[in-house]
């Protein structure tokens, strides 16, 4: 475990130096650190948050240095404390407080919203009903929520349908938009730019700032899509 | 208690000191981009020092008040006038109700910090009143300010109300109240990714001065200028990012993250530039050159820390006065 500044107010804790070796175990480990760090409560810490490898810790110099009760630099006494609270972080991939939740999550696949599924089946050499089949069928895991709030990072995605992000990415892309970028495939929850590759929509919001928490997903959270009609699409949107 | 927006200006938003507890759900820290400008200008009319204010870029602003009001403000080297009196940066002052306030054209920075007695009621969303103009929520209906706006004021507290009797008579040093700088630098602690970069990158990084391109906004300020190299291409994970980091994409141009950066980002870090400095990075506008230069993490915290101590008896003198 590495514990590296991120400027003066914030740090991250790296648990593993790799992700797409071992997604699984990787993220219980990261869960597993952000969890005990959320249980530590330690004083001066304002923010945790996870993501892939490592869980950030964003903190308050002032407060850390008064609880840190040295004159110069409590940074150490930070660290010193999260390594005492993730200390076994490192032999503990499987155990998490809490089983983690499955989400299903109804995705239309008309060509209308699939703009990119040739592209993905021509590469793949498959045809766009199997890319599909694939997507829908594979199980997933929210690896972190980030580029937007509310936008699920999804690891898990059948290796075929791995495709790099299109060169020029598109200047707006609607809610709800689901696309593939890389290994990895995740749904835009605002309008907003992007360069994945998109293969359907789904009628779900994933962000509702009146919400609290105000997204669908959290990282850990396992993700199956349902394929659905149109008209599906069109009633639960309504 | 309202005002009322006559001009909206070039790009005007409601922000305070911005939210916490939401990274892990993506939603940016956001707030006013000199955090510190704004508590100093809020202490200033009598407020708590998180109220909500207005945050005004490149000016053009002009406000109309309902009702009698203290106003005080921080940030670029803005003409701002009061009717056809000049408000200086870190003094306070009366607006008499149906009085009018403007902000014209900065000569040197881009952005201030407006503190208004009451604050700025918008409704609070996940803990803050702070507009974010990306997820289009927060302040006024998630927007930058239009004109013709409508916008309400909290309650005074009785104590504002005797503040105002001797409001002039205290004032912000400069240096916290006027962060905008002719030929700014920026210190930086070494990046998480700084060893990922050659040596002869890292020289340039602190020799060099880097153009602000015109395509910044809050998230982040865009330069030019050298290219910066890594040692290898490869691709890293994403992973946490903070305001005040300096990532370096495949251009090799580096971009300076804002208050409304992104949670997480793939790009190296090969630098983040420390708390106290920010509030000049926030005056960086475009085509003008910034410098960095090095410093440690405890020197970063020893600054931090001293300005602290500072603001603390600001704000018990002020406390004191109002008494």
């Amino acid at each position: 475990m590495e514990i590296i500044p991120l400027g003066d107010s914030a740090l991250i804790v790296r648990v593993r130096d790799r992700f797409e070796d071992a997604p699984e175990e990787t993220l219980n480990t990261v869960l597993r650190a952000f969890q005990q760090l959320q249980g530590a409560a330690i004083p001066g810490v304002i923010e945790i948050a996870p993501a892939y490898t490592g869980v950030a810790v964003f903190f308050d110099p002032t407060s850390i240095a008064n609880a840190a009760k040295t004159s110069d630099d409590g940074f150490d006494w930070l660290a010193t404390r999260i390594r005492a609270a993730t200390g076994s972080v490192a032999d503990s991939g499987r155990k998490l407080r809490s089983a983690s939740r499955t989400v299903e999550i109804p995705v239309c696949y008309d060509p209308e919203f699939a703009l990119d599924i040739d592209d993905i089946a021509r590469r793949a050499n498959i045809s766009p009903s199997e890319v599909i089949r694939l997507h829908s069928s594979a199980e997933y895991r929210v690896a972190c929520i980030g580029f937007v709030p509310g936008f699920p990072f999804l690891a898990g995605l059948p290796k075929k349908l791995a495709t790099p992000r299109r060169e020029v990415p598109r200047k707006e892309i609607p809610p709800g938009s689901v696309g593939i970028g890389g290994a990895q495939t995740g749904i835009y929850p605002l309008g907003s730019p992007g360069g994945w590759n998109l293969i359907g929509r789904t009628p779900l919001r994933l962000f509702d700032p009146k919400q609290n928490p105000p997204t669908l997903l959290r990282a850990g959270d396992r993700v199956r899509f349902r394929a659905i009609a149109r008209d599906e699409f069109e009633s639960v949107k309504r | 208690m309202s005002l009322f927006v006559e001009r909206a200006g070039f790009l005007t938003s409601v922000q305070d000191l911005g939210r916490t507890g939401y990274r892990q759900f993506g939603v940016s820290s956001g707030g006013a981009l000199d955090s510190f400008g704004l508590r100093v200008a809020n202490l200033l009319v009598g407020n708590n020092e998180a109220a909500a204010g207005l945050e005004i870029t490149l000016g053009g602003l002009r406000l109309r008040f309902e009702d009698e009001s203290v106003v005080s403000w921080c940030g670029g080297e803005f003409q701002v006038q009061i009717a056809s009196t000049a408000l200086p940066a870190g003094h306070a002052a009366h607006v008499q109700a149906g009085g009018r306030l403007k902000f014209d054209h900065p000569q040197i920075g881009c952005r201030a910090w407006l503190a208004i007695s009451g604050g700025i009621d918008s409704p609070p969303i996940l803990g803050s009143r702070s507009t974010d103009l990306r997820a289009h929520f927060g302040g006024i209906e998630g927007r930058t300010l239009r004109d013709g706006d409508q916008l309400h004021l909290g309650n005074v507290r009785r104590s504002q109300s005797a503040a105002t009797a001797n409001i002039s008579s205290w004032t912000a040093s400069h240096d916290w109240v006027s962060p905008a700088r002719p030929k700014p630098i920026l210190r930086f602690i070494r990046g998480v990714d700084w060893n990922r970069f050659n040596v002869s990158t890292l020289e340039r990084l602190t020799s060099a001065a880097f153009a602000v391109s015109a395509d910044s906004d809050r998230m982040g300020v865009r330069l030019e200028g050298p290219k910066l190299r890594r040692i290898d291409e490869s691709d890293l994970i994403s992973e946490a990012v903070a305001p005040g980091t300096i990532q370096v994409p495949p251009s090799g141009k580096p971009i300076l993250l804002l208050g409304d950066c992104q949670t997480i980002g793939g790009y190296p870090k090969i630098a983040h530039v420390i708390t106290v400095d920010l509030g000049v990075a926030a005056q960086l506008r475009a085509g003008e050159h910034v410098r960095f230069s090095e410093v440690s993490l405890a020197d970063a915290h020893r600054l931090l820390l001293e300005r602290e101590r500072e603001f603390e008896r600001f704000r018990i003198g002020i406390g004191l006065q109002t008494k």
